[in-house]
């Protein structure tokens, strides 16, 4: 388990970031998680999950590869994930001023952490 | 895919449930097996089955709670090689209702079952009429209305 918090540990030190989560991927149900208050993990647990699966399928049909990393910018801030290997995604709830790049590389991090 | 009810108010939740959820077929029902309302189900006889399955993993579950000192359970899941099976109880006006949803693993998850679950016990509750006491189904009844709740529930 202190793996898993050092994973999210990583991805909520970066500022602008309001939480992060590891989700099952075929699940959708949350594995731990670091979330600001007013954020529903299980709701962006269940929808991350679903759109993983969704998104998998429509990379798969389109022929090009597997998901490494999204972005789903919104108009009150933005959702980032990295699918890890062993099925876990790694979520990032951030406001929308946040430094993606950064995020990304620390979701990849902590991906890395997770296996 | 057909939605019925026999109980009118569990109609919209049931709807806005399977839509939102993707469930693959929905049973309500009491805890007694009484079919309520179901999404999905093609045949009577397997809407007899599941009802009858569901209530006594319901009854026997509870006991087995009961024996431990513990309060009943509040959700019970099972997860196929392609279908997901979840079954949980909805507090209404009118009494327990318990509720079956199976789900396509590669449609929806029980992440999203849990998740609209709860919208569906919230407004299951809220739709429940306040007035009148739930009608029991005396043996001798037990067949005459069981036939009229399938004639209801596949629309024959």
């Amino acid at each position: 388990m202190s793996g898993y918090v050092r994973a999210l540990d990583l991805v909520t030190r970066v500022r602008g970031v309001r939480g992060a989560m590891l989700v099952s991927a075929t699940d959708g149900l949350v594995v731990a998680e670091q979330l600001m208050e007013g954020i529903k993990g299980p709701a962006v647990a269940a929808l991350a999950g679903s759109l993983a699966n969704r998104l998998s399928r429509a990379m798969a049909a389109g022929g090009i590869g597997a998901a490494l990393f999204w972005h789903l910018q919104c108009t009150e801030g933005a959702l980032l994930v990295v699918p890890a290997p062993s099925g876990v995604l790694i979520v990032a709830v951030a406001e929308t001023e946040v430094n993606v790049g950064l995020v990304r590389l620390e979701l990849l991090r902590a991906a890395e952490l997770v296996g | 895919m057909t939605t019925r009810a026999v109980e009118t108010w569990t109609l919209d939740p049931l709807k806005q449930f399977v839509g939102e959820a993707a469930a693959r077929l929905v049973l309500l029902m009491t805890p007694a097996g009484q079919v309520l309302a179901q999404h999905g189900f093609a045949r009577a006889l397997d809407v007899m089955s599941a009802a009858a399955l569901s209530s006594a993993i319901v009854a026997s579950t509870t006991e087995i709670a009961r024996q431990l000192g513990e309060p009943p359970f509040a959700a019970l899941t099972h997860q196929g090689e392609r279908h997901g099976i979840f079954l949980a109880n909805a507090p209404t006006h009118q009494g327990m209702v318990v509720v079956l949803v199976v789900y396509d693993l590669d449609v929806s998850s029980i992440g999203l079952v849990q998740l609209f679950f709860e919208q569906l016990r919230t407004e299951l509750h809220a739709a429940s009429p306040k007035t009148g006491v739930p009608k029991q189904v005396l043996a001798a009844d037990f067949e005459r209305q069981l036939s009229d709740s399938l004639d209801t529930l596949f629309g024959r």
